[in-house]
């Protein structure tokens, strides 16, 4: 069978979602997939792959601080030693960090955010979104290898895999660049390109004063982030890290909330291949209706409360 | 110190995009074009780094010859010395060929750090700067939202899903940055006229031969027509039935 390797992101000995969606991306292209695991609590991390569709984990030890130039050096070693067809990484931000080196270390291209992933014949294909998703582009590569990276939440993980070898490996320490701290999220919010639920606020809702209502919202769902427009970034009512659009994040959730946001172009281009879309604005020719599934026409500060009682009676239930 | 900033022309958002006759490109008749949005914030970096360490900048880009006049904009706002590599099917080359053929220009020019944007809005590879580092056998730091450069090392700030990471680097570098790293300065009258008539020199671009094989370019289906369930919170429960039953997301 073909050898994939992924490499496979972890926080405290926790495999992050979005790579054992890139393993269960190679698994569903046929591959036998070796994943690669790094950092403090990589040993826990492994453990739990097996499950998740690894046949077989080499874990990283030994490096006390992650250079990503390292790391990249040690995974294109894995491909080249076992003979690997394929490497790939999740989109993340460490994923879009770590695969291009890889990559280019074994002097190949890759194929970024990949929504579709095919094996024919031993020749991998897949597909990509063009200009924010205005275009579908799929792709092969004639490269000795394949690269590329996956985008969260368009691929199912495996629940029932298996068991998997860990094999330990020292990691080489002699990066360019170290990561030399991390400040970590306050309270593990989960990131807007991650999460399977987002609810995102738009100008709209007038003033950060407001952002309670789609906090709320997101906590009552459980598994939902929070987004914004550019507008209300801009304005500096949220973060950077949690803009949704062209010059933003691209997320594709199961389900997007956008509260407030009028649905311009650019905002789209980031959230467009959301599966489930739903628009709450006061204006019913707001063109975020437009390509919405679900829409209320509505004040966000009366629908949001009664939409977040809502859902919460309904997980209640459950 | 020698300092490049490298832009790519993509065209513009409001862009309406058609289907190549092959069915495997983009029809690129009456595009309009613009640089890509986080280059803006490469090379106000780059100008920021000449005016605190001295030194001169650099613009270069792989693209056709009328590419020349993203190049001008941005000597109007204080870089030094722009470059066309000139290729007239830069938006077809993939990310390995790209950086291959900058690694080759950058080495020429003798340049300590280079800034590129994190990704461009055209392709949304992502991965020509740290693909571009590799090749020099270069440090790398990817996504940055702040940065501290000396004349021989640096330390920048990154975003993650996770949190913030400190990255701690030796010169050369290649540095790709995101957006909140500073406010691009816009050209003033003075910079627009001073390269207004200044010659932007234009070499043939290093070929690599591409490994991406386009099988198949399509427009994505337009999304099935939506329904306003209704107004007001008194559409609530619409709402959430709908998302239960009929979508099955919640
Ligand atoms: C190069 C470029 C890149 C860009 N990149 C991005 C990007 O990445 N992401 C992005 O989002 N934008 C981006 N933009 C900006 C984009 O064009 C829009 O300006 C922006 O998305 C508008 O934000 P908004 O929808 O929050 O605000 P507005 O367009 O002002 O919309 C506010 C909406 O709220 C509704 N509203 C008002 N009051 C209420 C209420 N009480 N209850 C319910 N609804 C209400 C209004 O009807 C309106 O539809 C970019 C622009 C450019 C030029
Ligand atoms: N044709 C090009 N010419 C010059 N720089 C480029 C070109 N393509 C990409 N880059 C640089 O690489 C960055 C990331 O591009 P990409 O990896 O294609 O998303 C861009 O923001 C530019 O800084």
């Amino acid at each position: 069978m073909t050898t994939i390797v992924v490499f496979v992101e972890q926080n405290s000995g926790q495999p992050v979602r979005a790579s054992l969606e890139c393993i269960g991306a190679a698994r569903a292209a046929g591959g036998s997939v070796v994943a690669v695991v790094t950092g403090a609590g990589a040993e826990n991390a492994a453990a739990a792959l097996g499950k998740s569709g690894a046949g077989k984990v080499v874990c990283l030890t030994g490096a006390t601080q992650h250079s990503p130039d390292a790391l990249a050096r040690d995974c294109a070693g894995v491909v080249q030693e076992l003979g690997a067809k394929a490497f790939l990484a999740a989109a993340t931000a460490t994923g879009k960090d770590v695969a291009p080196r890889v990559a280019a270390l074994l002097d190949v291209t890759i194929l970024s955010d990949v929504t579709t992933l095919a094996n024919a014949g031993g020749a991998f294909n897949a597909t990509r979104a063009w200009l924010g998703g205005k275009a579908l582009a799929n792709l092969g590569s004639s490269g000795a290898v394949f690269v590329a990276t996956t985008r969260p939440n368009a691929f199912a993980a495996l629940e029932n895999g298996g068991t998997a070898e860990v094999v330990k490996k020292n990691a080489s320490t002699d990066g360019k660049a170290v990561v030399t701290a991390i400040e970590a999220k306050k309270g593990g919010k989960l990131d807007v390109k991650e999460a399977p639920v987002v609810v995102s606020g738009g100008r709209g809702m007038k003033g950060p004063e407001n952002w309670n209502l789609i906090e709320d919202l997101a906590a009552a769902f459980g598994n939902a982030a929070t987004g914004a427009s550019r507008a209300v970034v801009d304005s500096g009512w949220r973060p950077h890290g949690e803009q949704v659009g062209q010059t933003g994040k691209t997320v594709a959730p199961q389900l997007y909330i956008a509260v407030g946001i009028s649905g311009a172009i650019q905002h789209l281009a980031g959230m467009r291949t959301s599966k489930v879309i739903v628009a709450i604005n006061k204006d019913a020719e707001a063109p975020i209706f437009k390509v919405a599934d679900y829409g209320i026409v509505g004040d966000a500060m009366e629908v949001l409360p009664a939409l977040t009682k809502a859902v919460k009676d309904l997980k209640a239930q459950k | 110190m020698k300092i490049a900033a490298c832009i790519k022309r993509v065209p513009t958002t409001e862009a309406q995009i058609k289907v190549g006759a092959d069915g495997k490109s983009l029809d690129t008749t009456g595009l309009q074009y613009m640089a890509s949005f986080y280059d803006e914030i490469a090379v106000e970096e780059a100008i920021k780094t000449k005016e605190k360490l001295t030194g001169d900048v650099t613009v270069i880009t792989i693209g056709p010859s009328d590419a020349s006049k993203e190049v001008r904009e941005f000597m109007a706002r204080g870089a030094d010395t722009g470059l066309v590599l000139k290729d007239d099917a830069w938006h077809a080359r993939d990310a390995r060929s790209t950086a291959k053929a900058l690694a080759t220009k950058v080495k020429a020019l003798g340049a300590q750090v280079v800034f590129c944007g994190k990704v461009a809005t055209d392709r949304d590879n992502a991965a020509v700067g740290p693909m571009l580092a590799t090749y020099l056998g270069w440090a790398c730091v990817t996504d940055v939202v702040s940065l501290a450069l000396e004349n021989d090392k640096g330390t920048a700030k990154r975003e993650t899903e996770h949190g913030v990471e400190t990255v701690s680097f030796a010169l050369p570098a290649v540095i790709t940055v995101s957006k909140g790293l500073n406010e691009p300065r816009r050209p003033n009258l003075k910079g627009i006229m001073a390269v207004k008539a200044k010659p932007i020199p234009e070499e043939p671009c290093e070929a690599v031969a591409n490994q991406a094989v386009v099988n198949k370019v399509e427009q994505p289906a337009p999304r099935k027509a939506g329904r306003i369930v209704g107004e007001g919170a008194a559409a609530v429960n619409a709402l959430v039935t709908a998302l239960r039953s009929e979508a099955g997301v919640l």
